[in-house]
């Protein structure tokens, strides 16, 4: 079953006079459960097409289903409303709250987002450290991490609202090579264990060779798809 | 709540530097309008005690137009004695009344034998008048403060005629007055005591004893230019004031006019208008205030959603709904407010208990030694604590309403 299907989806950018498309007529399905990666070089259009899939911007034509959702309508409130209870995100730069501590960090969209019980609050963020092993950091605040440690807090604050999908861009880009293969091992045992979709963008040929389905990516068109052995 | 409490509070422990300094700002304005308010409305207390504790009452009834006429003291707009048991009737019925005194007001000539020159009297009843004006025997600078203020033959007469006719203490003169019907008589008498004169209505009167002005005037009846009433609070002057023009409105004169003006003492008194100025000050300061915290909390605001665009971009992202962000921001304004608020408010009631151990006092025109006792009203510091929060709540809602309204991919690409 597809967890997103996308059909003619364009995205067009007013820089003064002149209309950039930074994406044309891209149509796609990527199922539950499936881990994807968008590649292509930087400007092909990987970060904007995954800025629509998260509801983070609109398309400009075209039309997107997320978990069943019409994502091409929603205000700001809802579509805020939709990413808390879907969508988890691991950003390229970590984007943790510095003052807040790896626990608080992944607790904050249990707090902020979900409003969940405390107990129960408690119970799924010690689960979600465990699962990426920074169950021992939990008390440190981000700056005492290092870039691998972060984006593994980042995994877990993505996953802790039991998101159906996670969209991570870039993940890598700030890591060495080997932390970088452990966040791409770490997201597949993630999808493994939480049977979560993810959904990550990479310039990168070794980290792009981890996906099960590769979409690249040229000058804002979908070039060519490919489906690894898992 | 709590947990956004949390999160901003800790927003502001963050950056600390800024929040101390902000906090300072709100507290050094916090410090400076409840110490004046503290002061002025001690030295405002302090002349106001004065003036209708040693000379006008809180509340004075007149013959409608006397007080217009004031000036010239005229006779022939005394009360006639019905009248004035129409007012004594209905004031021994208030039980909110400390006291009244009645008085006879009239213009003279004194003289030393030597010079002469004019005065302005006040006949009255000592006890009722000392009931009326506790402070008035504290004016005396010479003769007994502890003997009757005056008695039949014994006058006070004020500081200025005293230096001017070069006459002191147990000096007989003469006061020589023209009655209602024209005809002048005068009478000899002893200076009894010397009176400093205060700014005024009747700050710069004499005084001698009710009999010795009717004998003087060569009035038969019980007549009366003024009756000052002191309240038992003067916080219900206005409401008492307001009862009595009604009570008194009834009674019309043969020209179908109001019998009686009632006033209260800043009606009476230019020191109202000193007074008035003092509120205003409280006021302006008050101003001063509010615009010192809702730029201070303002600034700090917007340097704090300027600062955590990218944060602000993160939190959108994984779904935080915009009035959730702006609850967030606002809330660290509502802190800084609180703090400085509380912090403010605790100095400030320090520095009051400092002030009446180490006794402030100070000269206002010709009075010396006049010594201040600041007190804080409480209501007075809760009200101002409230409407600094309140402000420093309005100053983060456009900042905050700024970082709601945020595009969460153009917050994401900020650095």
């Amino acid at each position: 079953m597809s967890l997103i299907e996308a059909n003619g989806l364009c995205k067009t950018y007013q820089a003064g006079d002149i209309a950039v498309k930074a994406i044309k007529e891209a149509s796609f399905n990527i199922d539950a459960g499936s881990f994807v990666s968008f590649v292509g070089p930087s400007g092909s259009g990987k970060s904007t097409l995954l800025n629509m899939i998260g509801c983070l911007d609109s398309p400009s034509c075209g039309e997107l289903h997320v978990a069943s959702t019409d994502v091409t309508s929603l205000s700001q409130k809802e579509a805020a409303i939709f990413r808390g209870e879907n969508i988890g995100f691991v950003f390229q730069d970590f984007n943790l709250i510095p003052v807040l501590s790896v626990y608080e960090n992944v607790e904050y969209p249990l707090i902020m987002v979900q409003n969940w019980a405390a107990a129960k609050r408690r119970e799924q963020v010690l689960e979600l450290l465990d699962a990426v092993g920074m169950k021992e950091q939990a008390d440190k605040l981000p700056s005492q991490l290092s870039g691998g440690q972060k984006q593994r807090v980042a995994i877990a604050r993505a996953l802790v609202t039991n998101a159906k999908l996670v969209l991570a861009d870039e993940p890598t880009a700030n890591l060495d090579s080997a932390t970088a293969h452990r966040v791409i091992d770490l997201m597949k045992s993630m999808r493994e264990k939480f049977d979560t979709t993810f959904i990550f963008s990479t310039h990168d040929p070794k980290i792009m060779a981890e996906a099960e389905v590769i979409y690249t990516l040229v000058d804002g068109s979908i070039e060519n798809k490919e489906e690894l052995a898992s | 709540m709590m947990n956004i409490l949390k999160i901003a509070s800790k927003n502001l422990m963050r950056y600390r530097r800024r929040t101390i300094l902000t906090t300072m700002l709100i507290t050094i304005g916090i410090v400076a309008v409840l110490l004046f308010i503290s002061l002025s409305g001690s030295f405002r207390a302090l002349m106001v005690g004065q003036i209708t504790d040693s000379m006008l009452g809180h509340i004075q009834i007149h013959k409608k137009g006397y007080v217009a006429s004031i000036e010239s003291l005229p006779l022939t707009l005394n009360m006639k004695p019905a009248m004035v048991e129409k007012v004594t009737d209905y004031l021994s019925e208030r039980d909110d009344i400390e006291a009244w005194t009645t008085r006879i007001k009239f213009g003279a000539m004194f003289s030393n034998f030597k010079e002469t020159t004019s005065i302005r009297f006040n006949s009255i009843d000592p006890e009722m008048e000392i009931a009326t004006s506790p402070l008035l025997p504290g004016r005396l600078i010479q003769g007994d403060r502890e003997a009757a203020f005056v008695e039949p033959g014994k006058i006070v007469i004020p500081e200025l005629i005293a230096k001017g006719l070069k006459v002191k203490v147990g000096d007989s003169i003469v006061i020589v007055a023209t009655n209602r019907e024209g005809s002048v008589n005068g009478n000899t008498f002893v200076i009894r005591g010397v009176l400093e004169g205060i700014s005024g209505p009747g700050g710069r009167d004499g005084y001698m004893h009710v009999d010795d002005a009717r004998n003087l005037l060569r009035m038969e009846d019980n007549e009366i230019s003024e009756i000052a009433i002191r309240l038992k609070s003067s916080k219900n002057l206005s409401k008492i004031h307001k009862e009595m023009s009604t009570y008194f409105g009834q009674f019309i004169n043969k020209a179908g006019k109001p019998a009686f003006d009632v006033h209260t003492w800043e009606k009476l008194s230019p020191f109202s208008n000193i007074a008035k100025m003092i509120d205003m000050l409280d006021l302006f300061i008050k101003v001063m205030l509010v615009a010192i915290v809702l730029i201070s909390i303002m600034n700090v605001m917007l340097m704090a959603v300027y600062e955590r665009i990218n944060e602000i971009g993160t939190i959108a992202a994984i779904g935080t709904i915009p009035s959730r962000i702006l609850s967030l921001f606002v809330t660290e304004g509502l802190l800084l407010g609180i703090l400085g608020a509380f912090i403010g408010s605790v100095i400030s009631f320090i520095v009051v208990y400092i002030m009446n151990v180490k006794t402030i006092s100070f000269s206002f025109g010709r009075q010396e030694n006049l010594v201040l006792q600041p007190t804080l009203d409480m209501n007075e510091v809760l009200m101002i604590s409230m409407v600094v929060i309140l402000v420093a709540v309005l100053a983060s809602l456009q900042p905050a309403w700024k970082a709601s309204r945020m595009d969460p991919i153009e917050a994401l690409r900020h650095f």
